[in-house]
């Protein structure tokens, strides 16, 4: 056993380095069904994202998730969330970095991980969240004429019109 | 004329793009300068669907995804669902559960070969292929009803027991494998119109593979022996012995051997699953409404295609908040253009297929 949110010594010691490097940027971290979510402030995101990758190991981007937390999410909590899941190959570890999106936007990661491409369009077409810095932000699935994000919680089911 | 700086339009119904994917190309002369894949074709809104469905009603819509590996994604929705309600799956069902999912990779990867020399013109071998898959697709069908949505798996564990007389037939389908693999490869291997077509073509190294978010044979064909299976068991399979093929060659013939090797690991792991099938039950006791406590989990296995998962958070209802499929085609299809530069306008076909892309799974 260790000391840190996750009780597993390589995965605690990945959490101390990236909360030793991030500073305050980190705002918590959450232990829950063997997965270790880090929430980050959305400013230090590509250097964290950065610092894994150089200095942890963490070279593959599994997946890049969309979260609409409803159109009033409540005091203090933002509208949009998105998360980050790293894997980092040799040590098989896996860590779930969360960003809130201000101002419905978010700092582009594909100076860091090409993976993020596509995975940043899909957010940006599904919810309508901007990422500062990518090269080519363009809707993926949709066409371009189409009006809304479909996995907003106050688009329609069955759509408009 | 001149044919420098044309942009040629390929799709969105073109027969080598394997379904409705559109690719805008720009080649001076033979060469290809640039390839710009265009998808969404095939959205359907999966992810937004399923938001209004409970968690049993979302299984079936699963199979729609990769439609030729269709168990492979029950299997990964139905692992996500019950880590995250806790859910412990009997031991018999965890070992059914990777022999039809294996059954799955093989008849996916048998189909892949057949498409794939189809598409660099051996015709012949499709027929091959197909003809091999058909006895993959008896066995689905003689398990649960359905050949190509199969709906195969229920959360908590299995809808029917394997009865001794499938199990025979699995057995007798598999003694006939290692044979049938030989004709493809005596087909293909020494071939030397497969070989200029397959060897060099549409390479990557293993740092760009991995930067780009490659999984699946793609990988371990760029020398990265990493397989979910093996590396994060889940379903039992630390129990079976088999190894991961790899190869260094990262080019089209490269993933054409590790698919023809893993086929062959597929087997193996079937055949110890088969011989040492524990009793008991195939179905855990699961509430028949279905409530999750608010949580989050990410799951993701190792389906024919890569790294195949869900994520899904819920918020106490029988209905998740959200859930996001990790799909292996997504991801591997950014790769295409790095692995055409500098390519002539013919590998297209022969690079695109050996991605193994399914459209269903990339559109959603």
């Amino acid at each position: 056993m260790s000391d840190g949110p996750t009780g597993r010594p390589d995965l605690d010691a990945a959490y101390a380095a990236l909360a030793a490097h991030a500073g305050d940027a980190v705002l918590g971290a959450v232990f829950a069904k063997g997965e270790l979510t880090v929430r980050l402030r959305a400013a230090a995101l590509v250097a964290a994202v950065a610092f894994l990758k150089a200095e942890r190991g963490f070279a593959a981007l599994s997946d890049m998730i969309g979260l609409d937390n409803g159109p009033a999410p409540g005091e203090g909590r933002a509208r949009f969330t998105v998360l980050y899941q790293l894997y980092n190959r040799d040590a098989r570890l896996r860590i779930r970095l969360a960003a809130d999106a201000e101002g419905e936007a978010l700092p582009s990661i594909v100076g860091v991980h090409k993976a993020a491409d596509w995975a940043e369009r899909e957010i940006f077409d599904m919810f309508g969240l901007r990422f500062e810095g990518h090269p080519d932000l363009r809707r993926i699935y949709l066409d371009p004429s189409f009006e809304g994000h479909p996995l907003r919680k106050d688009f329609p089911l069955q759509g408009r019109g | 004329m001149s044919f420098k700086d044309l942009e040629l339009n390929m799709g969105p119904q073109h027969p080598s793009t394997h379904g409705v994917l559109r690719l805008k190309v720009k080649i001076d002369n033979e060469v290809i300068l640039s390839i710009e894949p265009v998808v969404g074709y095939l959205h359907r809104g999966m992810e937004k669907l399923w938001e209004s469905l409970t968690y049993p009603q979302i299984m079936p819509y699963t199979d729609r995804l990769d439609y030729i590996g269709a168990v492979a994604n029950n299997f990964a929705y139905a692992l996500a669902v019950e880590k995250l309600a806790g859910i412990e799956v009997p031991k018999r069902a965890q070992y059914i559960r990777v022999v039809l999912a294996e059954l799955m990779r093989i008849s996916s990867h048998l189909a892949w070969i057949g498409f794939q020399a189809n598409d660099i013109g051996a015709v012949s071998v499709l027929l091959y292929g197909f003809e091999d898959r058909e006895d993959y697709l008896d066995i689905f069908e003689a398990y649960a009803g359905g050949r190509l949505t199969i709906n195969a798996l229920r959360l908590g564990g299995l809808p029917f027991d394997l009865d001794a007389d499938l199990i025979a037939r699995i057995r007798a389908t598999l003694a006939g494998l290692p044979r049938r693999l030989r004709e493809i490869e005596t087909l293909l291997d020494e071939n030397r119109i497969w070989k200029h077509r397959t060897q060099g073509v549409g390479c990557i190294s293993a740092a760009e593979a991995v930067d780009y978010g490659l999984t699946g044979p793609c990988l371990r064909a760029a020398g990265i022996p990493w397989d979910i299976r093996k590396d994060i068991p889940y379903s039992s399979y630390e129990d079976f012995e088999f190894d991961v093929p790899t190869s260094d060659r990262s080019d089209v013939y490269g993933r054409y051997q590790v698919r023809m090797r893993e086929i062959r690991q597929s087997a193996r792991i079937v055949t110890q699953a088969l011989d040492r099938l524990p009793a008991g039950e195939v179905l855990a006791k699961v509430p028949r409404v279905l409530k999750i406590p608010a949580g989050e989990v990410f799951h993701t296995t190792e389906a024919p295609k890569g790294e195949l998962g869900f994520y899904i958070k819920s918020n106490g209802t029988d209905k998740p908040e959200r859930i996001k499929m990790k799909s292996p085609s997504f991801i591997n299809l950014q790769s295409l253009p790095l692995m055409c530069r500098g390519g002539i306008f013919s590998d297209i076909v022969g690079i695109l297929g050996s991605l193994d892309i399914v459209l269903g799974e990339i559109d959603k």
